[in-house]
């Protein structure tokens, strides 16, 4: 028996109205993969995500999670998505609740956990993200970047074989973009399989085992980040990497300004 | 002399002031003192109420407005969710009451229950007496009121709550129940007490279903005092009592919602 890819994406369509999002998403992450997805605002990295957890109702296509289709409407996704783990923009902590109670709450109610086998995992995680001395605060007392790694936490709880991260550092001061890629970059090298929406193209670069280039709801190219980034096979890929990794580089004529006389 | 801005607004803000002093100590030494006290601190009549002011007519009033409203909320929360739901006739059904019952008089509402429910199911009645009675009735209302609070509430939890949830493989109503509604009535607490405040208030229509010795309330047990006395201080007592009953509330929901900002 051939292993199972942990993500099968064939076909995906979604729209919302009228407005096509994804036009027609084919891709296979393996297991242990790092698979980051950039791409313009708009272009879809967020809807496809969003696709594989069902948080977003396909219009077409399938999408197979570790085998079980969860496009299929008899398939239980609650149990689909406890293997799943998702880490947000907006990191979506709980906030009536302390850090170790965020991180506790699925491992009791959904998995059912023991209570004393909960809090030994929650100490875990907790230790694994650097926030141990943490867990009484309530998230409102800390930083995004503390956040981030709580919410980190969280998801690695429930022991997924599968971890999507919806642009995790588009909403933190620069300064704390760091300490949240320096914890994926850690699970990355444990083995974790990761499917990364993300602008930050230095982590792409070095921790990707493959880069996925999005644009208008479709994938233009991917491939392996060193070929992807140094040669660029298509022109939308190339001006949207110009733009992202050479900001001051852009020229008037480029976005059609006319110079004042 | 010249009025420099800082100077005109000073001169301004202490002439409020004593605008506003002279309006009350003029409305305070305008009222005919020896006679109001006359009328409305006898202390004779005051004592004559008690203990039963207390351990009958408050004590009802603090039982019809809890008995009110643990059934308003119960009531209220499933008219939110109804609204909120994504079945059509429960939404229909959820907002038509919604409007009927915010839209009637309370005291009318307990009419109808009182004389209108022996009619339609004439051989039973509303468990309880008139504490069942004045529950269903005050709670009607209440539980329209109630409905749309709680539905702002759980609409003013954010979406990603719910997300964040349900990725990690809670089912919808356990995300509801665990990460949305305690939130949601974190939020609500202020407009709640307001509801429960009123509906305090709003016991003393339990008159209407005609109360005995027993179940009076207060301020049917300040009328009928008057009555006997023929002196007016007894509304002054009631008037007291209800607010031992909504000044603590006041503190007590202060305390929470200081606790609730910090977890939020």
């Amino acid at each position: 028996m051939t292993a199972m890819s942990t993500i099968e994406i064939t076909g995906l369509h979604k729209s919302f109205g009228r407005l096509e999002v994804l036009r027609g998403i084919d891709l296979t992450v393996e297991p242990g993969e790092v698979v980051c997805v950039i791409g313009p605002s708009g272009s879809g990295k967020s809807t496809l995500l969003r696709c594989v957890n069902l948080l977003e109702e396909p219009t077409g296509g399938s999408i197979r999670v570790a085998g079980v289709e969860v496009t299929d409407p008899d398939c239980d996704i609650d149990a689909v998505r406890r293997g799943i783990g998702m880490v947000f923009q907006q990191f979506n902590l709980f906030g009536h609740l302390t850090v170790r109670e965020n991180v506790t709450i699925a491992q009791r109610r959904v998995l059912r956990r023991s209570r004393a086998e909960a809090y030994r995992i929650t100490t875990d995680n907790l230790n694994r993200v650097g926030l141990a001395d943490k867990a009484d605060s309530y998230p409102a007392q800390l930083s995004g970047g503390q956040q981030q790694r709580v919410a980190i936490a969280r998801a690695l709880a429930m022991d997924p074989q599968l971890m999507l991260f919806d642009e995790p550092t588009s909403a933190l001061d620069p300064e704390l973009v760091g300490e949240v890629l320096a914890v994926m970059r850690g699970l990355a090298a444990d083995g974790m399989t990761m499917l990364v929406v993300t602008h930050e193209m230095a982590f792409a670069r070095e921790v990707a085992s493959r880069v996925v280039f999005m644009d208008a709801g479709v994938i233009v190219e991917q491939g392996r980040p060193a070929e992807v980034f140094a040669h660029p096979r298509e022109d939308r890929t190339r001006e949207f990497l110009h733009r992202v990794l050479e900001p001051t580089r852009v020229s008037e004529s480029e976005i059609g300004a006319q110079p004042a006389d | 002399m010249r009025l420099t801005p800082r100077r005109r607004r000073r001169i301004l803000r202490v002439a409020g002031y004593i605008v506003f002093a002279l309006a009350i100590v003029a409305a305070v030494s305008a009222a005919d003192w020896g006679r109001l006290s006359d009328a409305f601190f006898r202390l004779d009549v005051a004592e004559s109420m008690f203990p039963e002011a207390i351990t009958v007519a408050l004590r009802n009033t603090i039982l019809y407005t809890l008995l009110a409203f643990a059934f308003g909320l119960t009531v209220g929360l499933v008219l939110a969710l109804m609204r909120l739901s994504t079945i059509l006739p429960y939404r229909w059904f959820a907002t038509a009451y919604i409007e009927l019952f915010r839209g009637l008089p309370a005291l009318l509402v307990l009419f109808m229950v009182g004389y209108g429910v022996p009619l339609a199911f004439p051989d039973r009645e509303i468990p309880g007496g008139v504490y069942g009675s004045v529950t269903v009735g005050l709670g009607l209302t209440a539980a329209a009121y109630m409905a749309e609070t709680i539905r702002a509430g759980i609409q003013a939890v954010p979406k990603g709550q719910l997300e964040a949830a349900r990725t990690l493989g809670m089912s919808h109503p356990r995300a509801m129940v665990s990460i949305v509604l305690p939130q949601a009535f974190r939020i609500v607490i202020p407009p709640l007490t307001n509801e429960i405040i009123l509906l305090t208030k709003d016991t003393s229509l339990v008159y209407v279903l005609g109360v005995t010795s027993s179940t009076i309330e207060l301020t049917k047990f300040a009328g009928d005092t008057l009555n006997t006395r023929v002196n007016p201080t007894p509304l002054v007592v009631a008037g007291l009592l209800y607010l031992v009953i909504t000044l603590p509330m006041s503190q007590v929901v202060r305390g929470l919602e200081r606790r609730a900002r910090r977890e939020r």
